[in-house]
């Protein structure tokens, strides 16, 4: 029988952590270490890489083969969420499309990400073109925190010297694999440059981490590593901070609102157990968010008391406004150099190898700003659906003796044929700068509630022409890319009928800008420090702060600006400030 | 940790190491893990791992329609002189459980195994399956190839095609299938590149071409 009582905590913590994802990890790793008391809570369950993760399992061990009927990554991804979570839906206003990734687990999204880790360069945090705000701060600022991350953590890369693609404190990177060095050769042919890849995976021991193995190279950190070999937040953050005994984690505990005083600041958080449905409250003299960009914008919208009638700092109504994920397209095709290739384990890391860093000049484009490319295919782990595209091509190129060859087919020559295209096949896939809008947003949809009875998110984001010509650019690089490799090109060239193949948006899995940082009260939801400037103790901690990103994965960004912050928290608690 | 450290770490980790120890098993083991939904696996919630069970539990196909399949699956991969064929790796076993998983195949299925047997029967006065090798072929080949297919045949085509590929699919993520695809990864390793032959049969002159 469930007690309809809400059972409160007695214990007032130094710091209430919401979310155990990139942001939230770090910022309860560093107050947990400088001895504070911190409770972390997370929607979903426990989850521990070491003995969690699908790591090193065959495909026959699914019973769908991989498939991405029940997670859409695929069955040994390490993701529990998904695009639709079942009570916990979200909505769209007619006319515009956004798809929002959930992971409910210790760790969040941290357990499957691609771990490539690109910093923000000194034009994204200050655009030349002026198109967008400028943050208010500056990479200088920001660099001694992204130099602390890559020791703490571990990156591979190269120096490079590239103007707005700072370089860090690199381990050594994984050598491109075969078909990896056809598409630099083409890419490089087609003026477009190729890097190694960066990546937080060990890929050798570093110097400042501990209790983390090192990378053995079976290319699956998508399904999270057993020996914690690359990052995420679950084994990297969250469970060393666990040892120091100062802090302490509540699974299963969705957060329902951000409590607030009669002075409008933050006391603590109501939150619900997933399992039993128990109410509960806790009291804390910090309240962090790093609940994901748009979960932090619905926790403050959905706090609305006499002081912030709108909604946790809220005054301005910005919040869940400048809503933007990355832009996303993709090509592919096979490279007939590579049928009946001999096979090697080309596993590798599970982060990317090499990629193309943006290299445009803006000066000579009908868009702004850029994308990076990364680059796939080879010789990968059999799986779902793997070599559909076999029948498809197999009449492309004549048999190794000289026959032709009709499409699709059967028997023993369809056979041979599988095995003659695996893994000849390359794909690209480009990730770009979608800009930060006013008009893109989510607020809280007035009719629908979840299943706990919390209001839900409605999204309002449409692609703009900046957007749209940007993907158009990225088909056109893809197919000279293609052709200058010797590729044949397998996916069709998309038309202005599906905006040039542009992934809808929330698809990139990039989201930011809902509770955007600025000097400028007026025009922005919390300060330079990520710091609410209508609640002095309340901070946030996701991707919510980020006034505009680059075409720079967040999560590298993310964790820097969250050990930012919480130092911050640490020198304002001396100043008695919070 | 350095590297043999981490592999070390993983020997004693339960079972993702041992799998790695294990030899592989008897392709038995395969049909029956399909068919019953497998073992709970570490990091398999409790949630998807009941939807497993009951979708094992479940029956879509009849007998006679799992019988067509596992002749139509063993004309699009045959055993040859590399491995088995597809029901020799449990391909009806998993098409079975994927049209349960995917409900958007049932139709294009059951629909297209029907479309098989009301051509064969008109055609040589039987279902598929009592038609003989040489009848079954000839009707397989107005299907199996898109481009030079008759347009009347058009829904035949489409349905051969998702056949073909839920039994490349199942018989090539067996452990009969990755043998003979060459799959030889999933291994703790060291990754240095590819190797010097291969880069020199390639024309790259180094490991970073």
């Amino acid at each position: 029988m469930i007690s309809y009582q809400i059972k409160e905590n007695p214990t007032v913590y130094d710091a209430i952590v919401v979310g155990s994802g990139a942001g939230g990890g770090m910022a309860g790793y560093v107050l947990a270490n400088a001895g504070l008391k911190v409770l972390m809570l997370e929607a979903g369950p426990f989850f521990d890489p070491a003995k969690d993760a699908l790591q090193l399992r065959w495909p026959w061990e699914s019973p769908r083969r991989g498939a991405g009927t029940v997670r859409p990554f695929g069955d040994f991804d390490a993701a529990y969420g998904g695009w639709e979570l079942d009570g916990e839906p979200y909505t769209r206003a007619a006319g515009t499309e956004f798809e929002w990734f959930r992971a409910r687990m210790l760790g969040g999204r941290t357990n499957h990400w691609g771990r490539i880790s690109l910093r923000m360069g000194p034009d994204d945090f200050r655009p030349k073109d002026g198109i967008t705000d400028a943050w208010p701060i500056t990479y200088e600022e920001v660099k001694p925190y992204y130099d602390r991350v890559d020791r703490m953590i571990g990156i591979y890369g190269t120096v490079e010297g590239l103007p707005n693609e700072p370089d860090g404190i690199f381990l050594k990177p994984p050598k491109p694999r075969l078909n990896e060095l056809y598409i630099k050769r083409g890419a490089q042919k087609a003026g477009v440059p190729v890097i190694a890849g960066r990546g937080a995976v060990l890929t050798e021991a570093a110097p400042e981490v501990e209790g983390r193995g090192t990378c053995f190279y079976c290319g699956q950190c998508g399904r999270s590593c057993r020996v914690y070999g690359d990052f995420s937040s679950s084994s990297c953050l969250v469970m060393p901070a666990m040892k120091t005994g100062n802090l302490t984690v509540v699974d299963n505990a969705m957060v329902r609102e951000v409590l607030t005083n009669d002075e409008g600041l933050a006391t603590g958080v109501s939150y619900v157990n997933t399992q039993d449905l128990q109410e509960y409250t806790v009291k804390g003299k910090v309240v962090i968010l790093g609940a994901s960009a748009c979960e932090s914008a619905r926790l403050l919208l959905n706090s609305k008391s006499a002081s912030h009638p709108g909604g946790l700092a809220n005054s301005t109504g910005l919040v869940g406004r400048y809503l933007h994920d990355s832009t996303g397209a993709s090509a592919g095709g096979f490279l007939p150099q590579l049928l009946d290739r001999k096979r090697y384990n080309e596993d590798g890391v599970g982060s990317v190898h090499i990629y193309s860093p943006w290299w445009g000049d803006n000066s000579k484009l009908n868009f702004p700003r850029g994308y990076h490319i990364e680059y796939g295919g080879g010789l990968h782990m059999p799986s779902y659906g793997f070599l559909n595209w076999v029948p498809k091509v197999n009449h492309l190129v004549p048999t190794a003796d000289g026959q032709s060859r009709e499409q699709g087919g059967y028997g023993t020559s369809l056979k041979a044929d599988y095995r003659r295209y695996y893994g000849a096949n390359v794909g690209m896939a480009g990730r770009g700068t979608a800009l930060a809008r006013y008009d893109n947003y989510c607020e809280i949809d007035p009719t629908r509630v979840d299943k706990y009875g919390i209001p839900v998110l409605r999204f309002h984001y449409k692609w703009a022409n900046e957007e749209v010509e940007q993907a158009k650019h990225m088909q056109e690089t893809f197919k000279e890319i293609l052709h200058e490799m010797g590729a044949v090109v397998t996916s069709p060239m998309p038309g202005p009928e599906t905006l040039y193949g542009l992934e809808a948006p929330g698809k990139i899995i990039h989201e930011g800008g809902t509770t955007r940082m600025g000097d400028d009260p007026k025009k922005s939801v919390l300060n330079r420090w990520c710091q609410a400037h209508d609640c002095r103790n309340l901070f946030v901690v996701d991707a919510g702060p980020f006034v505009q990103q680059g075409d720079k994965n967040l999560t590298w960004t993310i964790l820097a600006l969250s050990m930012r912050t919480s130092e911050y928290i640490l020198k304002e608690r001396n100043k008695l400030n919070i | 940790m350095n590297r043999r450290d981490s592999i070390k770490a993983l020997g004693l980790a339960a079972a993702g190491g041992a799998l790695l120890l294990e030899s592989c098993g008897p392709d038995t083991k395969t049909k029956k893990e399909t068919a019953t939904g497998g073992e709970k696996l570490a990091g398999v919630t409790e949630q998807e791992h009941r939807r497993n069970q009951q979708l094992a539990a479940e029956r879509f196909f009849t007998d006679h329609e799992l019988a067509t399949i596992a002749v139509l699956a063993d004309i699009i991969i045959p055993a040859d002189e590399v491995s088995g064929s597809a029901t020799d790796a449990g391909v009806p076993d998993f098409i079975e459980f994927i049209v349960k998983d995917i409900p958007d195949h049932q139709t294009p299925m059951r629909g297209g195994l029907k479309w098989l047997d009301v051509q064969s029967q008109r055609r040589y006065g039987q279902v598929f399956i009592k038609c003989g090798e040489k009848q079954r072929l000839e009707l397989v080949d107005k299907i199996a190839y898109p481009a030079k297919a008759k347009p009347e045949t058009a829904q035949g085509v489409a349905f051969f095609s998702l056949m073909r590929d839920l039994t490349a699919s199942g018989f090539f993520t067996s452990e009969i299938g990755v043998k003979d695809i060459g799959y030889v990864g999933n291994r703790p390793g060291v990754w240095d590149g590819v190797p010097e032959d291969l880069l020199q049969a390639h024309g790259f002159s180094d490991g970073w071409g």
